[in-house]
This record gives C-alpha cells, structure tokens and sequence, in this order.
C-alpha cells in the first residue's frame, strides 16, 4: 500500500516535470502566431495551397486584439515557446531586444541571394522597419529581420456625400479650408471628423503629422534629444492644432474616449464626414458598408515650412524565430507568401496594399488613392531614435485633456516637458 | 513479519513521519509553485529596470517603489479605484440587499426575478462595456442624438442633460462605477439572499408577537442575524471592485488619461505600453500589499461586530 502511495506520488510528479517542458517541434511544420483578424481567411487559404505544394504544413494560430496579441509575444520571449512565425508589435526598440536576446532570425541573407531578388521586389520602405543600418542606435547587427506581408500608411478620408449635402466641391487642402468645412457641415446638422483617439497612439501619429510639417524632422530629433524644450513655440503651434479642433468643434462628440473600431462604425455609418485612419479601413468599411463613397486625402497643412509627413510603411511584418529548428522552412513559405501571386491574392481578398510592388496593379481604386501617398510615409520605426515611452504617453494624454477642454496647450507642453526632464536625468544616472 | 521487527521504534518513527509529510508534499508544491513562487518572482522583479525582453535586469533596489510613492498618477488610480468601491458598497449592495429583502417574501414570479437579477454578472465583461458604450454614445446624426440615454432625454425634454458621457471627466468614472454596480449587484443578491433564508422564521414571529414592527423587525432582527454575510459580501466587494479593470477596457479603450484610471489599467499600461516590467511589479506589490491590509482590517471588523 504504502509502496503504491510512494510509486503513484513519483508518477504525479513525473508528469508534472515532463509537462512543464516545451512542445517539441514537428518536422514538417511551421507555427505561425498572429493577429491579423481580418486577413485570418485568406492567410489559411494560402497556408493550405502552399502545403499542397510543398507538403510543409503552415498552421496559423489567430490571437487577437493585437494589444494581446504583443503581450503573448513577450510572455513566450520569457518562456521561450515562441513559434517558427510571429510578429513584433512593439516600437523598433523592442524589436532590437528581441533581436539582441536572440529570438528574431537576420534575413539578410536570403534577402540578398540571387541578385536581391526578393529584396527588390518588395517597397523599401516596408523592410525599412525592420532594417537596422550600421551604427544603429539600438545597438543591433546590422540586417534586416522582417517580412512584411503588406504596406499601410495612415490618411484622412473624406465622405463624398456628407461633403456634398454641405455645398463643398473639393476636399480640402488647407488647414483653413478645412475649418470653413467644418463649419458647413455643422450648419447642415453633420458631425467633423472622427477617430479612435481613445486608443492614445492615433493621437501621437495625428500629432506627428503636424510636428512634420510644423516643428520640421531635424527639430523634432532635436527635441527628442532633449536640446529643444516642448515650450518651444514650434511644439505649441502643434498643440494649438488639437486646441483649436476643439473650439471649433471640428472633433465628433466622444473622440477621446473611443476605440478605433468605434470610429469606424461612425465613418461607415456616416455620422461622421472626415475620418483620421489607416488603409487597413478599405476592407472595414467595405465590410460595414458596402455602398460608402468615400476619398483619401493628405491631414490639410497647416505650415508651408515643412512637408506634410504621415505615418506609413510596412503594415503587417513577420519575423522568424533564430532558435527555430524549422528555420529555413519558415523562409520559405514566407518568401512564398510575399511572392507576386500570393500578395495579389491578399490584396484583393483583404484590401490592404500588398508589399510586393509588382501586385499593385490588383488592387482596387481606393487603395491606390493611399498607395499614391507612400513617398510622404515616414514612421517611428524608421527614425534614427524614439522618444521615451513615459514622454509619449504625457504629450498623448495632455492632447486628450486637450480636446475634452480640460487643459491648455501650454500647460500640457509644460508637463510634458516636466516628464522630459525627469526621464533625462534618470538616463543620465 | 521479521524484517518489522529488525528495524528500530526510531526508523519506524521516522518513515511514519515522512509519510505524512508525503500526503502535503502535493498541496506544498502546488501552493509554492502558484502562490509563493510568483509572489517572491513579482518582489524581486520591482527591485530591478527591466523592459521584459533583455537578458540584461538592471538592479535598482527600491528606487520603483520611490518612484511610486511619487507618481501622482498612480495615486489618483488608486483613490478612482476607491470611489468605484464605494459606489460599490453603497449603491449596489443597497441594492442587492432591498432586492434579496424582495424576493425573500412571499411574492409572485420571485423564481422569474432571482434569473433576471442574476443575469448582469453572468454576461461578459465585454458584452457590458457594449452595451453600455451604445447606451451612454455621444453622437448625432441627422439632428438626432444616436445614444440611448441622450435619446431619451433630449425626448423627455431634458435637454440640458445631454451630454458627452464618457469624455467628460465628471461623469467618466460615475458612469463606470454605475455599470459596474449594475454588473456586479447579482452576485450580492445572490449570497444575501441565501443568507436571508437560513434565518429561523420563528425569530419573525417572535418579534411580531412583542409588537416589532416592519422597520425594528429588519433592524434587530435581519440585520444581525446577516451580518456575517454582509461582511462576506463587503469582502468580495471590495476586493472585487479595486481591481474592476476589464470594463473599462471595454467602454473606453485606454481611457480618459488619469480620469479613469484605476491601478489595473496602470500596471498594464506600464507593462505594456511603457514595457517598464520592473515598475509595474512594483505597482503590483503596492497595490497587493494595500489590499492585504484592507482585507485584514474588514476581517478585524467583522470579528468585532461578532462579538457586539
């Protein structure tokens, strides 16, 4: 009896030990994590064709939102249980983490083979996020360690119709121009512009916009190195930008609090005539709303020192694992999928602009209109370095107190640069 | 039978001692793995910088836990998180306790009511936060305001009622203490109904022969016979209500900045957005440490009320 007791004790704990060890991973197999909710279908399809001609079997593990979706990745970092395939969310420092704690696979290299082929055929500006040029701030191998699977980049949109039932003929193209129709639209009963300002980084990438073309890229470093203060009157024009979209009352009621997906409910709907989104919203509003006629244009300038910059490049990039055994597999298929084929086939099930610029000529009208924009992309991926997150998230949340009225731009500068200065100290430590 | 006898009383003491120590070693491990093991993790992590993903942890000793008691924004989450509570412990457990008082008489359909009033907490989080985010919705199309509430008061000529609900910061964190009393009060009417139930009947009679009426039968009655559940249900509450996160992730994203942040939301943000590891384990052992002192102290309580 007692000897059972003992035998069936060791069992459990035997189990326990074996069952803590990681999965170990099938030949034929390449594991894919992602987030891509809407691209889910498609990616399956082109998973199961690819199996059928190679014999490799892809499987796709859906896990959304992708806010979730980050935090798994970190987690299985942690745990080393990443899979063959997966994404980094995460700002390009992050991504010099991984890569420097020895999760992300360098690419170079099948990049370059056969003349770069694959390398030239996708924009350079999709691969720049996940490039690293020597002497990077980060850090990190010189190299590039991500896939990326489409391009985005995030415009304003106009409703033809609203604008219409308002008396105005042309989107505007100033900043001007566009308070005037604002004010038509609000004669007429029409709310402005809607966004998911709930969510803080489409208010930093609004906000990013106008610092290009107001406060200038050399200055906005400059500021990020801590040699410009954010009480510079440059930084308070910018600010004055969300001041005055308030008191006009350009913004649809409940911006600050609302998710993107809200908001585009609310275009789709058209309760609202402008919209601040990324092109990943073709294939939302068309799901939505199928009979929405609708244009992309440029955030109206305001300044005419400096171009107008929004923020794109790749949309959706993977990277493979280094410690995966199944390494040169996950190449593979991920060459495959950013093949010509494969990403025309993306770009019409999905309505995202596909990486491969050869796959342009699929893609419908209104894809085309943001595609047109690409050469204004710029990203914080690509920048030579980032502003602390702790300042971001001040100068984020001081627009949103902003917008609901609360404070002004220059007490939310002064805070800003408050967050600025601690945060500069303490690194200087 | 002689091989019993050749070993020593000692022996025999000592395997009978590691037997029983065998029987816990299951519970031990499964305590230490899951409880103490994360705990002691979570400790040592707040005494490093560490972004989640480097090998590299800087230590820092306790200059999180400095930085903490200096972060006005985590101080503002934490009293947001006790105005939650509070609204909480008034609001919906007044509620759970007249509707629990309710269906404790002899009314018809109380089968029908005790489902109805189960409902909110059987629904997911999520499916709440929409619903209320349709409810308390802002906009106008057509002239006509979209949103339930607003609706609704702007045709009953309330006019000046009519507001931008959740980006207001007066009414931000009403309205989700409000939906999350609305979800929650099930659970108390639940547990205070039950505990209605197990009274003795005849304790009612006797107080109606000495002449009690409704008001002193309730108060020297129901209420002292309850008191033990009420301070269960106070408990769960509490604990309940400061780390209510998922709601408001619901209803609005991340927020309206520090209006409506209660320590959850911080530690995630923290974790997450800010990728500061070491300060929102820090952020997690302050808060932890705050409601293990709450809970000792409603425990001190309800063994006071006991003995009066």
């Amino acid at each position: 009896m007692k000897r059972n007791i003992v035998l069936i004790f060791l069992l459990i704990l035997a189990v326990c030990i074996t069952g803590c060890g990681k999965p170990a991973a099938k030949k034929d197999e390449v594991v894919v994590w992602h987030w891509m909710t809407d691209r889910d279908k498609a990616l399956q399809t082109l998973a199961e064709k690819y199996q059928e001609k190679t014999g490799v079997t892809i499987s796709l593990e859906l896990y959304a939102p992708s806010n979730i979706y980050s935090q798994k990745i970190i987690s299985a970092a942690q745990a080393r249980v990443l899979p063959d395939i997966f994404g980094i969310l995460d700002e390009k420092e992050i991504l010099g983490e991984f890569i420097k704690s020895g999760n992300v696979a360098n690419l170079t290299e099948a990049f370059q083979a056969n003349n770069a082929v694959w390398k030239k055929s996708l924009f350079p500006r999709a691969l720049a996020a996940s490039q690293f040029e020597d002497g990077n701030f980060y850090d990190v191998i010189p190299g590039i360690y991500g896939v990326p699977l489409d391009v985005t980049n995030i415009q304003m949109l106009y409703n033809k119709k609203l604008l219409e039932k308002a008396g105005i003929k042309n989107p505007p193209g100033t900043f001007k121009e566009f308070l005037g129709a604002i004010a038509a639209l609000r004669r007429v009963g029409i709310s402005g512009m809607v966004s998911g300002w709930g969510e803080p980084w489409l208010i930093n990438c609004f906000a990013s916009n106008y610092a290009f073309n107001i406060v200038g890229e050399e200055k906005i470093m400059a500021t990020y190195r801590g040699e410009v203060s954010y009480t510079d009157s440059d930084w308070l024009k910018v600010l004055g930008v969300f001041s005055t979209l308030h008191k006009k009352q350009a913004l649809m009621e409940g911006i600050a609090t609302k998710g993107n997906k809200y908001a585009e409910q609310d275009f789709a709907l058209e309760r609202a005539a402008f919209a601040f989104n990324g092109s990943w919203c073709v294939n939302v509003y068309n799901n939505m709303n199928a009979e929405l006629e609708y244009g992309v244009m440029l955030p109206p300038a305001i300044s005419k020192n400096f171009p107008m910059k929004i923020w794109g490049g790749a949309g959706s990039s993977f990277v493979v694992n280094d410690k995966s055994p199944n390494k040169d597999k996950a190449v593979a298929f991920l060459k495959w999928l950013t093949a010509k084929e494969q990403q025309a086939y993306l770009a019409k099930e999905t309505h995202n602009l596909p990486s491969n610029r050869q796959a342009l000529d699929a893609i419908p009208e209104i894809l085309s209109e943001f595609a047109e924009a690409m050469d204004s992309t710029t990203h914080p991926t690509i920048w030579e370095l980032n502003e602390d997150a702790l300042v971001i998230e001040a100068f984020d949340r001081g627009i949103q107190s902003i917008i609901i009225g609360e404070k002004s731009p220059k007490k939310v500068a002064r805070e800003v640069q408050a967050i600025k200065e601690r945060q500069m100290k303490k690194k200087k430590r | 039978m002689q091989a019993v006898k050749n070993k020593s009383p000692q022996w025999m003491n000592f395997v009978d001692k590691t037997e029983n120590f065998l029987f816990i070693v299951p519970a031990v491990l499964i305590f230490g793995i899951f409880y103490i093991y994360p705990f002691y993790d979570i400790f040592t992590l707040s005494l490093h910088e560490w972004n989640g993903i480097s090998f590299n942890l800087k230590f820092v000793w306790f200059d999180n836990f400095v930085e903490l008691l200096q972060d006005g924004g985590w101080w503002v989450s934490m009293r947001n998180a006790a105005y939650i509570t509070f609204v909480a412990l008034t609001f919906q457990n007044a509620l759970a306790f007249a509707l629990a008082l309710a269906c404790d008489r002899q009314i018809r359909m109380k089968g029908l009511y005790r489902v109805i009033f189960f409902i909110p907490p059987v629904l997911s989080e999520i499916v709440v936060g929409l619903i209320f985010s349709w409810i308390l919705y802002a906009g106008i199309q057509d002239g006509q305001h979209i949103g339930m509430l607003n609706y609704f008061l702007d045709k009953i000529g309330f006019h000046h009622l009519v507001n931008d609900w959740l980006s207001d910061p007066k009414t931000a964190l009403t309205c989700i203490a409000i939906m999350h009393s609305w979800k929650g009060f099930g659970w108390g009417f639940l547990m205070l109904l039950a505990g209605l139930q197990t009274i003795d009947r005849q304790l009612y009679e006797a107080a109606r022969v000495d002449g009690a009426g409704a008001f002193h039968t309730f108060w020297h009655v129901t209420v002292p016979m309850m008191l033990p559940v009420i301070m269960v249900v106070m408990i769960l509450t509490i604990l309940g209500s400061m780390q209510a996160f998922v709601l408001i992730l619901a209803l609005m994203g991340e927020g309206l900045g520090d209006h409506t942040a209660v320590p959850v939301t911080k530690i995630l943000s923290a974790m997450i957005k800010q990728k500061r590891f070491g300060y929102a384990c820090a952020m997690g052992v302050n808060f932890g440490v705050v409601l293990v002192f709450v809970s000792i102290a409603l425990k001190k309580m309800s063994n006071r009320m006991k003995q009066v």
